[in-house]
């Protein structure tokens, strides 16, 4: 069938692409300012300790040195949830914690700065495990978190938000299972995103309120939004993004990178610069948080789930500011995922004395999934229950349901799944595959083949609201109004591209506004996957808004009805009789047309995404070769076909797939020091390493927007994780169940050799 | 005055090989000054002071420094600033090298083309492999593209028509994680002998 779009599904150069390409694109690190001063962060070399004294005196007279600020010099700002963590405090909790900043007119001079510090710290015990965290006696992180338990909730969420998923009665669910299977599981290894521009901002401090910050995060609306709670309501930042270099979800939040400018410019009244290097980036910067459960599942002969109890412990670092967020999220999705009436599920989440956990892609869901599916699994190898078929069958379908994070039931009303998952299923050869639990699919010698599936789905594709503006000039020209960055999904583009469907007008002649939160309406942000439909909904809504004023203002001219007109390539025609026409311009040329569109959240729709993934142990070597990907989704109708396809790509990357490979960071669990925080000794995925990925994405029309497309970038790092362990405990034909499967902890399983610890374990 | 050798290409830069690269930054200080250095970026050439004082190129001024900050050519992009990410990569008298990992006292005489000395500089028009990049959508964020396209830039100096191995080999030292790498790989090719 032809497509009805001009625009849409088509392939265009990105409108960024020329800059990009040039090296014109102007990332955060590339931008001066006149009289720009350097900031820097001294850390903490402690897990632990109390600052007893800071000694300035010696750093104020070198060379270029502006400020240096401490604990005793910074208002009360306080980050988390709830806000308890300083900016800068007398305690530190994390070798890498900020004990002092510094700013001086060359990058080189704030560093040396550093080094004339002198810090007296009183040293505290430490603690580095979840369980360790929790016991009597344990070391405590905060006042207000007693037992280190980090208060449950999200109140912008909602009141009934999501803390737990407890419902039914899962006793009864135990007696009607076949099955019960029980264990412990981790996803631990705090697997880091890793975007290639490291966080930084540069902040201009003017007035005794007012603060301009030039930051390159995912979502630069929100950034004046959480800053200004931050600063406790007194201040109204204006921050302005610009090209994100990349984010994965961690550059969603860079608060402290940001209050640390801020405060830096408000003592001295310059612009500051601050932009962290790639070892404080990896040690100091969100990463994933780690989770171990500990579950009881009951299944029946046929696959169906009748009970899931267990208590989630969640490591979050020294802080928490969005875990809480990341288990509502994550309880919704385990919903989705497994269509069970009973439900015990608790999660705990725990502060210890390393790095912060954050936002990364899968968001909550995939660290939940990474630790139940190897579980199911058990239970699935019990049952005889083929994995592919399971996930299939246990999928939320159109009508099912599941509490979402604001404790809210939702029926799901958009497409049935699977489809999508036989036509992957298909694409892949499972049938053809599959040989049952702990059966190699082929042998070679010492190599063995084995296969895994995966999945997720979540109704974050409708969370959170947007604005937009769209307004038009007489010159058949439009500008877009909305705050947001580019960060690398093409979105940019796409919303230029829905904009000229609506409006019929070619996409170069309509351009974006600079996401500054000063011209711009609110806007949450792209993040789980819910550019496409929350952000594109606004988006549309405002060029719907603006061609009908258009239509209206321009009826009488040409004797008709606003509903008898339309629109093309700036010309106002009328459609029983288009020769009759008329020019934009005749809105007057001293006028614009403005168009308003919003968002309202909508929790209804389910994206998903099922993997498949085929690896090759080496048991002489303990090596696991990722050999092929296929990714199956259904989109409703592709929006932009490379862009797409690119994110599907990034299934590997950004703490996906290969966190179950080989990507982790190392924690030194005496000292409490990251041990792999550089490029060369945190693993990466190279170009001869790469697998073959196909992607297989169906177009069943959705019932979101007038486009019927719903996003899924954010997930396609999901599923993969789970059906790594799967697809290499399947060419064992042993249980493997840690993360990641480092040739160490292959070698110990087979009983070959070593400790079988990655570095995490 | 003697110039040790110390720029790598960035197709031999191997993961976990990297003392030697440390090595380097670890004798930057002991590098020998000479008075001015001159080296041709993007056709231009510019004859530069050696020195402490803010105008001059301190001797322990990287390659990527001097390119960013005293030239302004921001194009060339710093991620891990210690040779592990291929993002800084810049041709040297043709052939890739790591800006974050060479001293600019070691790049008197040589000739630098940066990103930005690709495209005609007349007419504006992009080099055929920037074309492709375009045409593929061969980046996601574009952070690591600048990087991405001087290596293989040097690749197909080197190799005008490589097989798809030998691209994904010469570009092995650059990340990107956004996994924009496949669709790289497709420009590569397109943009090569074999594509044509
Ligand atoms: S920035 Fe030079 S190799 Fe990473
Ligand atoms: S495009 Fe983002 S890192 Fe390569």
């Amino acid at each position: 069938m032809a497509s009805p779009y001009r625009f849409i599904g088509k392939t265009t150069p990105r409108k960024d692409a020329r800059e990009i390409v040039t090296g014109r694109a102007n990332f955060l690190a590339d931008r001066k300012f006149p009289g720009m001063l350097h900031g820097k962060v001294l850390r903490s070399p402690h897990p632990h300790a109390l600052i007893k004294s800071v000694s300035r005196d010696e750093v104020m007279k070198l060379p270029g040195v502006e400020a240096v600020l401490t604990w005793e010099d910074v208002p009360n700002w306080k980050g988390g949830t709830p806000r308890c963590t300083r900016i800068l405090d007398r305690k530190v909790r994390y070798v890498g914690d900020a004990v002092a900043l510094v700013a001086a007119d060359t990058e080189e001079h704030a560093k040396e700065a550093l080094r004339f510090i002198k810090v007296e710290y009183e040293v505290l015990p430490a603690v580095f495990d979840i369980e360790e965290a929790l016991k009597p006696g344990a070391p405590q992180l905060y006042e207000d978190f007693p037992g280190n338990v980090v208060t449950p909730g999200v109140p912008f969420f909602g009141p009934k938000n999501l803390k737990e998923v407890v419902r039914g009665d899962v006793e009864r669910g135990f007696a009607e299972a076949d099955v019960i299977t029980e264990g412990t599981f981790g996803y631990e290894n705090m697997p880091n995103p890793i975007p290639p521009e490291p966080p930084g901002v540069v902040a201009l401090w003017e007035a005794p309120d007012s603060v301009t910050l030039w930051v390159s995060n995912q979502a630069s609306y929100m950034d004046t939004v959480i800053l200004s709670h931050i600063m406790e309501r007194k201040i109204q930042p204006r921050t302005i993004g610009g090209p994100c270099g990349g984010s994965f979800g961690s550059k969603y939040m860079s608060w402290q990178v940001q209050c640390y400018a801020a405060l830096l410019s408000r003592a001295t009244r310059k612009p500051v610069k601050l932009v962290l290097t790639k070892e404080e980036h990896l040690a100091s910067f969100t990463l994933r948080p780690a989770s171990r459960m500990s579950a009881k599942v009951g299944m029946k002969k046929d696959g169906t789930v009748t009970a899931v109890q267990g208590t989630w412990l969640i490591d979050t670092g020294y802080y928490s500011m969005t875990t809480q967020s990341q288990i509502a999220v994550g309880c919704g999705e385990v919903q989705i995922m497994v269509q069970c009436p009973n439900w015990d599920l608790k999660p705990v989440i725990v502060c210890t004395n390393r790095n912060a956990s954050g936002i990364v892609r899968g968001f909550g869901g995939q660290e939940l999934k990474c630790c139940l599916i190897p579980l199911l699994s058990l239970a699935m190898e019990k049952a005889g229950v083929d994995p592919f078929e399971f996930l299939k069958k246990n999928f939320v379908r159109p009508g099912g349901g599941y509490f979402w994070r604001d404790g809210i039931w939702y029926n799901h009303r958009g497409i049935d799944h699977t489809k999508a998952m036989e036509r992957g299923a298909e694409v892949f050869g499972w049938k053809e595959k599959w040989k049952g639990w702990l059966k190699p699919t082929a042998v070679n010698g010492p190599k063995r083949r084995g296969i895994g599936v995966g999945i997720h789905g979540s109704a974050d594709i409708g969370e959170d609201s947007s604005e937009a503006y769209v307004r038009l000039h007489p010159d058949g020209t439009a500008m877009l109004f909305s705050c947001v960055t580019e960060h690398g999904t093409g979105q940019v583009t796409n919303y230029i591209r829905m904009v000229a469907e609506v409006l019929q007008l070619p996409m170069e002649r309509i351009s974006i506004t600079p996401p500054d939160s000063l011209i711009n309406p609110y806007e949450f942000g792209p993040a789980g996957s819910r550019g496409t439909y929350a952000i594109g909904a606004a988006i549309i809504a405002a060029a719907e808004d603006a061609r009908q004023r258009l239509l209206e203002l321009i009826a009488p001219r040409l004797k008709a009805k606003p509903q008898d007109l339309d629109t093309v390539d700036g010309v106002v025609y009328r459609k029983d009789d288009p020769g009759v026409k008329i020019p934009w311009k005749a809105m007057a040329v001293d006028r614009t047309i403005t168009g308003y569109g919003r968002f309202d959240p909508d929790y209804s729709l389910v994206n998903c995404m099922m993997t498949f993934i085929e690896v090759e142990v080496d048991t002489e070597t303990g090596k696991v070769a990722l050999l092929r990907v296929v990714n199956a989704t259904d989109v409703g109708q592709i929006i932009d076909p490379p862009g797409l396809e690119n994110q599907l790509n990034g299934c590997l990357g950004s703490a996906g797939i290969d966190s179950a490979i080989f990507e982790e960071m190392i924690l030194d669990r005496s000292a409490g020091r990251m041990l792999n925080a550089n490029m060369i000794d945190y693993k990466w995925r190279t170009f001869p390493e790469l697998p073959v990925i196909e992607n297989v994405v169906m177009e069943t029309p959705f019932p979101s927007h007038r486009f019927h497309a719903v996003g899924v970038g954010e997930i396609a790092t999901s599923p993969g994780p789970s059906a790594v362990l799967m697809a290499v405990s399947n060419a064992l034909g042993v249980w493997i169940h840690k993360y990641p499967v480092t040739p160490e902890r292959v070698l110990k399983t087979l009983g070959k050799t070593g400790s079988g610890k990655g570095g995490a374990a | 005055m003697e110039k040790r050798k110390s720029v790598r290409p960035v197709a031999f830069l191997k993961k976990g090989e990297d003392t030697v690269v440390r090595t380097q930054k670890l004798t930057r200080k002991k590098a020998r000054a000479t008075e001015r250095i001159s080296l041709t970026v993007n056709g231009k050439i510019h004859e530069m002071e050696v020195g402490t004082a803010s105008h001059q190129i301190d001797p322990a001024h990287t390659l990527a420094h001097t390119l960013r900050e005293t030239l302004g050519l921001t194009g060339t992009k710093v991620s891990c600033d210690h040779g592990a990410c291929g993002s800084c990569t810049v041709l040297m008298d043709g052939k890739a090298v790591l800006s974050c990992m060479t001293l600019t006292i070691e790049c008197d005489g040589k000739r630098i083309t940066t990103i930005e000395g690709l495209s005609d500089p007349e007419t504006g028009e992009l080099d055929p492999l920037q074309q492709a990049f375009v045409d593929h959508t061969a980046f996601q964020c574009g952070f690591c593209t600048p990087g991405m396209i001087m290596s293989a830039k040097a690749l197909l100096g080197e190799n005008p028509s490589p097989t798809e191995e030998e691209v994904k080999e010469g570009l092995s030292g650059n990340f990107c994680r956004c996994i924009s790498n496949y669709h790289v790989v497709k420009a590569v090719l397109a943009a090569s002998g074999k594509g044509r």
